[in-house]
């Protein structure tokens, strides 16, 4: 059987549905290929016990932007209100940094007079600096390939947009490059209370906190944060899948046909120009357009016959760093765990363990080497304190997100039993540290390594971010230099996933752009689409 | 250090005047004598042996072999049959060359290429998501070119094949006396002539056969600038000298597409999916910005520049190689990259790049010359290539 859609959107994730969604609403025939049996992308639910389930790539659900929903007409979901986004609990140490700008000066104030006062003004830099990011997510990154004047432009428009001043510029700049060590020594002297904002410059990236570059990543992770949050967007309050549902809604009115369980094979290619999409069942769907949300590397070394491509091009694209190191161990417990001295308030939030930026970057060092942390970083949330349907009733479940755990070990060797026992051993261990008694209420656990993750998610290397959030894979750069705009070598193949701009963390931000450019709409400037 | 060749051991000892030049990273002979006149005349009119073993070879097998090098060069690899020889360029995406050589067929499976500068990163890029092997085979093998028109005589004498029924660009896997060889009926000096692959470690041998068997024949060592004066009489283009690799080119301006060396002929309209296919399908239907072309300088010019001064025309028995530029109406039109004295058509020849229109056969133009230290010029006219173009080379 052989059928003709006007456009073919490849991946239901949050980009995917956002991107079907622009393209139907504008009246195109579209179809949207999900590989997997339900929509959701990063945000589906992992069945890992019996009952016990999780999401553990949307622990943060990211940044929805306002023009994107609007737009779209997806009814933006709610967001549950978290009062304790961060903790650090370390050897008998803990400090929650709270929502609260005034709570968490209260808080920090034991450990340093001076780091309590200053509190207030970097959670206000953080916030001025990732509301600039945050403009310039909202429109496509300047052509490289126009008058030298647009880059220039852009940084102008967004800057004038969000009142920055000079002072504020040469900060976002010095800021960029930095990493979060460097950025957190300029403000603090509390080691705990720098290593509790560390680890936000560490996701999505193989790095650790001494490398530079990772004073953006924090920033980035920022973007859509409330007020007075060090750490992530709060959840959905109607769970995980929340904002999935709305996407989907919203792609059905638009007319959208969503087909599930539609493993993509191929993208047929005549005379430089999309054909059509085989799916694996050998079925052909007839089409001049194709918006993929998969990564680059999916997308062109997977799907598309490399003779139409440029060799450099396809050398840009293999030269993209994947390379994620972020393992998962999720965790069914037969009970709430406690952490003495812990509020119950602050299990809402993201708990991490590691007490100081050196052991951060100690964990670091062993993935430069291709080797996994011998005790890695490891972070806690509790998501069925939010959503107890996520566990039977009474249990609980627990997501650790590990790093670093590299996709391939040293010397090219796979994860076998013994390694994967090694790091789960490790994590547990990181964790019964801090909480008494959790093996004893462990029913079950699952280890996802980044090869897991591969499998599972679709995803290169394993790695959610679909690129390393890195400065030179981001803006223009993204998903290689070049090709920045969501157009790609072959005509009417569109990318439009977290491995173009904004990249990753941004619901629908480079899906909803890539549909913009296929329609051959104008760039929405800064400014224009708040 | 430089590398040498697997017949050093029977070239060096006859380079009597200590004439040796950079080839590759190999060093070679420019002339056994101090002077090519003898080694370009055996050419010509007898039979020359010319090591030109320098030439990077890659040997490409597997599955992907055939598509891996239709989807690289301009010219239609499907239809390379076994035993077939192509020559051809290749480009980058812009459709700007990158280095032009040789594709042979040995058998169903496997090819071997040849260029002027070393091919493998790009063959490796080109082979991403294919399933080939690609092997380097420079230094394995050796490439021995016996030109002339006794060239056929003289090989016939030493191998079993069939060489009157080996047509041009055809090749041939036999003997020389007992030395497995590929015989292609192939060179690089546009008059009869065969190029000769054998492993290195039989080069000795087989360069010695040749020698005992075309002594009769008045076979002649021959070096680079016996090869130049021959390829610049054949009208074909030398990377590095008439042209840049789109790779190495510093600006724009310095890379050349196929229409604008003269190689429109090696580009197939009607193949699959190439690199560059676009961009020259759109220079196709404007029309190439530049011609690749012969230019013959006057005589009769040349003798009144050089009366200017009181001296007799001067000519060199070596190529020149430089950047000359070519005037019409006064204007500059061009350049011209490499020339020569022919002494078989006893003409000044030069090959020059001229922008469009300037290029039309029978156009007049002024190529610069320099006479006792003061820059000139002298009349020339336009003339399609190749200036020399023997029955023989391809009967």
């Amino acid at each position: 059987m052989s059928r003709s859609f006007d456009a073919v959107v490849i991946g239901g994730g949050a980009n995917g549905l956002v991107a079907a969604t622009a393209l139907g609403k504008s009246g195109l025939r579209v179809l949207l290929l999900e590989a997997a049996e339900a929509l959701g992308g990063q945000s589906r639910l992992v069945e890992f016990a019996p009952g016990f389930r999780a999401a553990p790539l949307a622990t943060d659900p990211g940044w929805l932007p306002p023009a994107v929903a609007r737009a779209t007409e997806i009814d933006s979901p709610a967001r549950l209100s978290v009062e304790a986004p961060v903790t650090i609990a370390a050897a008998g140490e803990h400090l929650t940094l709270w929502r609260d700008t005034a709570r968490a000066a209260d808080a920090i104030r034991p450990l340093s007079h001076a780091d309590a006062k200053r509190w207030p003004s970097f959670i206000a830099r953080l916030r001025k600096l990732a509301g600039f990011l945050e403009t310039l997510y909202r429109v496509p990154p300047p052509d490289v390939n126009a008058p030298a004047g647009e880059l220039l432009s852009f940084i102008g428009l967004a800057r004038r947009f969000r009142g920055l001043g000079r002072e504020d510029m040469l900060e976002f700049l010095r800021t960029l490059p930095m990493s979060v060590w460097e950025l957190l020594d300029d403000f603090f002297e509390s080691g705990l209370l720098k290593a509790a904002v560390a680890p936000g410059g560490m996701v999505g990236v193989r790095q650790g906190p001494r490398s530079g570059g990772t004073g953006f990543a924090l920033l980035h992770g920022l973007v859509g944060a409330e007020a007075g949050v060090a750490r992530g967007r709060a959840p959905w309050r109607d769970g995980p899948e929340a904002f999935t549902r709305a996407a989907h809604e919203a792609a059905l009115r638009a007319g959208v046909t969503v087909r599930t369980g539609a493993q993509v094979a191929r993208i047929e290619v005549r005379d430089e120009s999309v054909a059509g999409v085989v799916i694996s069942t050998g079925e052909t769907i007839s089409t001049s357009r194709v918006l993929s949300t998969a990564d680059a590397a999916r997308t062109f070394l997977g799907w598309v016959d490399p003779v139409w491509l440029d060799p450099e091009f396809l050398h840009a694209v293999r030269n993209i760093r994947y390379r994620d190191s972020t393992a998962w161990v999720l965790y069914a417990l037969a009970g709430l765990p406690e952490i003495p001295g812990l509020t119950p308030e602050a299990l809402r939030g993201v708990i991490t363990l590691t007490p100081s930026l050196k052991a951060l970057e100690q964990a670091a060092d062993c993935a430069k080497y291709g080797s996994m942390s011998e005790r890695p970083h490891v972070e806690v949330t509790l998501p069925s304190l939010h959503f107890p349907g996520l566990a039977p009733e009474g249990k609980h479940v627990l997501v650790a997100r590990v790093q670093h755990a590299p996709y391939r070990l040293g010397n090219g060797t796979a994860w076998d039993a013994a390694g994967r026992e090694t790091l789960e051993r490790a994590v547990t261990d990181a964790i019964a540290a801090v909480i008494p008694g959790f093996v004893g209420r462990v029913l079950h656990r699952t280890l996802l390594v980044p090869p897991d993750i591969e499998a599972r998610f679709g995803l290169t290397a394993g790695a959610a971010s679909h690129g390393e959030v890195a400065l030179d894979q981001i803006l223009f750069m993204r998903p290689v230099a070049g090709w920045a705009r969501y157009a790609t070598p072959i005509a009417g193949l569109y990318l439009g996933g977290a491995g173009a701009h904004p990249g990753p963390g941004v619901l629908g931000g480079p899906g909803w752009l890539a549909a913009q450019r296929l329609l051959g709409n104008r760039p929405v400037r800064a400014g224009e689409s708040s | 250090m430089l590398k040498t060749s697997p017949f050093h051991s029977r070239t060096a000892p006859l380079v009597r005047a200590q004439t040796w030049r950079r080839w590759a990273g190999y060093q070679m002979a420019s002339a056994y004598d101090p002077h090519p006149d003898r080694e370009y005349a055996a050419i010509r009119n007898a039979a020359s042996l010319i090591d030109v073993s320098p030439l990077y070879k890659y040997r490409i097998t597997g599955r992907d072999a055939a598509r891996l090098l239709d989807r690289m060069v301009t010219r239609d690899v499907t239809k390379l049959r076994v035993g077939q020889v192509f020559y051809t360029p290749w480009c980058d995406v812009a459709g700007k060359v990158i280095d032009d050589g040789t594709i042979s067929r040995l058998d169903e499976g496997t090819f071997r290429l040849t260029s002027a500068d070393s091919s493998l990163r790009w063959l490796a890029m080109n082979a991403v998501g294919m399933e080939v092997v690609i092997e380097d085979v420079s230094e394995r093998i050796g490439a021995l070119a016996i030109q002339g028109p006794l060239a056929r005589a003289v090989l016939a004498q030493v191998s079993p094949a069939d060489l009157a029924a080996l047509k041009y660009f055809r090749l041939v896997q036999t003997t020389v006396r007992d030395i497995p060889v590929t015989i292609s009926r192939t060179g690089y000096t546009g008059d009869l002539g065969y190029e000769i692959w054998v492993e290195a470690t039989e080069a000795a041998a087989l360069w010695d056969t040749l020698i005992e068997a075309g002594t009769p024949h008045g076979i002649t060592p021959a070096g680079v600038w016996a090869l130049d004066l021959a390829r610049i009489e054949a009208g074909l283009v030398m990377l590095d000298v008439d042209y840049h690799s789109a790779h190495r080119a510093l600006i724009e301006d310095q890379k050349s597409s196929p229409y604008e060396l003269n190689l429109a002929w090696a580009v197939s309209a009607e193949k699959g999916p190439f690199n560059g296919r676009r961009a020259l399908a759109a220079e196709r239907a404007r029309g190439a910005a530049w011609g690749f072309v012969g230019l013959a300088v006057e005589w009769e010019s040349l003798e009144r520049r050089f009366a200017e001064r009181h001296l007799p025309p001067h000519i060199s028995n070596i190529a020149w190689r430089a950047s000359v530029p070519v005037y019409r109406l006064g204007d500059q039109v061009g350049y011209a990259t490499s020339g020569c004295w022919s002494p078989l058509l006893k003409q000044s020849l030069a090959l020059a790049h001229l922008r469009a229109p300037h290029f039309a056969p029978g156009t007049r133009v002024q190529i610069e010359i320099t006479v006792e230290h003061r820059r000139t010029r002298a009349d020339a006219i336009v003339v399609k290539l190749p200036f020399f173009d023997p029955e023989r080379k391809r009967s």
